[in-house]
């Protein structure tokens, strides 16, 4: 046993080709969550507390699909959605059409700590927000130019994207820089695991670029992007409607508690056998401390460590040993 | 194959003094709806047209807690959820925070259908209502008497309450009031003022196809913007090739333990029956949670499971058996 913690930047179709300066600054943003996150754990936070603080960050960090830097719906805005549960008691809060709130995230956990209901939404998860004091901003403060490009692809190529999708090559088109192979942001998410087996899972993203408005996707679904129990804590990520079909997140544990799969059986299981190839991937950990991360598309920003000393930062497949 | 098979329900928890008439009403709207739903079965219509069909009876009539009829907002509005799920290929749909529709359900099934997303909310979902032309009407539409009532007395007790149709006497929602006449308590609180009616069904046709559908106007005196479990896929439905499952009760409970997809997945990981499989998941799964669920599978049984005091449901299959009840 020991903890452990594994966090996730979306998954989808990143191309090798990603240029280092797309490349370089997303890694790095890994490594320093991932610190923030081992750091915590030996401190002896909570893991919910260490998932929430994770998380934060990442919703932060405007490379990533949370908080600032979230993509945008069709018609122009940010709607992000986050979700939390503890694994020993199965508590969780969610949160979904959030258009001001800096951290999504933390605003999920007020919803499981504050309220007697799970899941808050829309206007409604708004004034929750106004009446806990959290911190809220103008909905631009969410939008970066890099989305508005996005959406403007999307829209050009008259489709919702998974946010990884490679632009739509046109017939002579240049692609400009920005556009060049950068799709690249997803959803983020965090697990960990505490020397005491206490779990924890907290999911937050802004959706699908060009999604309609009022989209929901997995993150906010308990069972499907996010959930943890006492075996394990999970937070998927990539083509939402996929994820809920697959129940995706409850099924990593239904394996492991019903059919007896280790963790990382379980999780292979999932993004290999259950769910179409190209739309999934997840973190997870496990009560005694196992770690693993699984996915079925190109790639998926990555990261995580282990109290004995395995750390891991990546975004393709790491060759197999 | 084992032959088509149909479960409705009402709701899970029900006041143990209920007045007769209220119980007599319940079970013809029930048995109502088992009749639309034997008449389409055997018109050889897929059990996703039917399910669809029968939920929307049940939203249109004002008795149980849906559509029409639905309990109220903390603001005195409605906002409705519901969701869709056809087995074959686990195609599905979700609506909430619907105030316009008439029927939630089927504005689910277009999500499902005629949208590239599985859920939609809000504005976003009375927009796509809008552009997809389903009947719309005033807010106030869905609005009975009998939950204005319902919620004047849960601002009085000052309690979050599900739908219950019987107003109670004043003097049992004294303010502060955690005791009760009553020994029975769900969720805290005497069950005299608990007694939630979402409603749904689930269908396997002839052709073993199973589907489920569950629509509700949520918790009285609820969060505007509180999302319960019915439009959760995984938590209030959930169809797949061995089962279709709609589940009723404590919203926070079932969520937690992703009632309708737990019964798929013991059946489907443990290879236990759909019996088994109800019977392990209401003994197991919900902690100290109140729900209840109907479900049925390809082979064409049918059953249902509730750690309620009651639940109003009725299920009927191909050969000649049908049963309408509240009680255990």
């Amino acid at each position: 046993m020991g903890w452990a913690i594994a966090l996730h930047g979306g998954a989808g179709d990143i191309p090798r080709s990603l240029p280092p300066e797309r490349r370089i600054p997303r890694e790095a943003a890994l490594r320093h969550c991932l610190d923030i996150g081992v750091v915590a754990l030996k401190a002896n936070k909570h893991p919910l507390d260490v998932v929430e603080l994770v998380v934060r960050e990442l919703e932060n960090i405007p490379n990533y699909n949370a908080g600032r830097g979230s993509v945008l719906t069709t018609a122009g805005t940010v709607e992000m959605e986050a979700c939390i549960m503890d694994g020993k008691t199965k508590k969780c809060g969610a949160v979904s059409g959030l258009t001001t709130v800096v951290n999504p995230i933390s605003l999920a956990r007020l919803v499981m700590e504050k309220t007697s209901h799970i899941y808050l939404a829309f206007d409604g998860a708004e004034a929750f927000a106004r009446e806990q004091g959290v911190e809220t901003v103008d909905p631009s403060h969410f939008i970066t130019q890099e989305n508005i490009e996005r959406l403007n692809q999307a829209k050009e190529a008259n489709r919702v994207q998974i946010d990884y999708t490679q632009p739509i090559q046109k017939e002579v088109k240049a692609e400009t820089h920005i556009a060049d192979g950068d799709s690249q942001i997803g959803t983020v998410g965090c697990v960990a695991v505490d020397n005491h087996g206490n779990l924890a899972t907290a999911t937050s993203t802004g959706g699908l670029v060009n999604k309609m408005v009022g989209r929901i996707g997995d993150t906010p679904i308990i069972g499907s992007g996010t959930y943890a129990n006492r075996l394990c804590a999970v937070s998927a990520t990539g083509k939402g409607e996929e994820i809920i079909r697959g129940t995706v997140a409850r099924d990593v544990a239904a394996l492991m508690e019903f059919k007896g799969l280790s963790l990382k059986e379980a999780a292979a299981y999932v993004v290999e056998e259950s769910t179409p190839k190209g739309n999934v991937g997840l973190v997870a950990v496990s009560a005694t401390g196992e770690v693993t991360m699984a996915f079925n598309t190109t790639g998926m920003f990555r990261a995580c460590a282990t109290e004995d000393g395995y750390t891991e930062i990546g975004i393709w497949p790491s060759p197999q040993t | 194959m084992g032959g088509w098979a149909i479960a409705v329900h009402g709701g899970a928890g029900v006041d143990p003094n209920l007045p007769a008439h209220r119980q007599e009403e319940a079970k013809k709207l029930l048995t109502h709806c088992l009749e639309i739903g034997i008449s389409a079965l055997r018109s050889n219509l897929p059990a996703i047209d039917i399910v669809e069909l029968v939920v929307r009876e049940l939203e249109t009539d004002p008795l149980f807690n849906s559509g029409r009829g639905s309990a109220l907002t903390a603001k005195g509005t409605v906002e409705m959820e519901a969701s869709i799920m056809d087995g074959t290929k686990r195609r599905c749909g979700a609506v909430s925070g619907v105030t316009t529709v008439k029927n939630p359900i089927s504005l689910a099934r277009l999500v499902m259908e005629k949208s590239p997303h599985s859920y939609l909310a809000f504005s976003g979902a009375e927009e796509f209502a809008r552009e997809q032309g389903v009947e719309t009407v005033e807010n106030e539409y869905f609005i009975t008497e009998e939950n204005v009532g319902m919620l004047k007395l849960a601002k009085e007790a000052n309690s979050i309450l599900f739908d219950y149709r019987i107003p109670n006497p004043i003097e049992s929602c004294s303010a502060g009031a955690a005791a009760t006449d009553s020994p029975l308590q769900m969720n805290g609180l005497p069950i005299s003022l608990y007694a939630p009616e979402t409603v749904g069904c689930v269908v396997v046709d002839s052709e073993g196809r199973c589907a489920a559908a569950t629509s509700t106007g949520g918790l009285v005196n609820k969060m505007t913007g509180r999302i319960g479990d019915s439009p959760i896929i995984g938590a209030g439905t959930y169809a797949c090739d061995l089962c279709g499952v709609s589940c009723t009760g404590e919203g926070e409970a079932i969520i937690r333990g992703t009632l309708a997809r737990e019964v798929a997945a013991v059946m489907e990981y443990k290879g236990l029956n759909l019996q088994q499989a109800v019977d392990f998941v209401i003994k197991e799964k919900l902690d100290q949670g109140f729900a209840g669920l109907i479900a049925v599978s390809k082979n064409g049984e049918v059953t249902c499971g509730f750690n309620t005091n009651g639940m109003f449901r009725g299920c009927a299959t191909e050969n000649g058996f049908m049963d309408v009840g509240i009680w255990n």
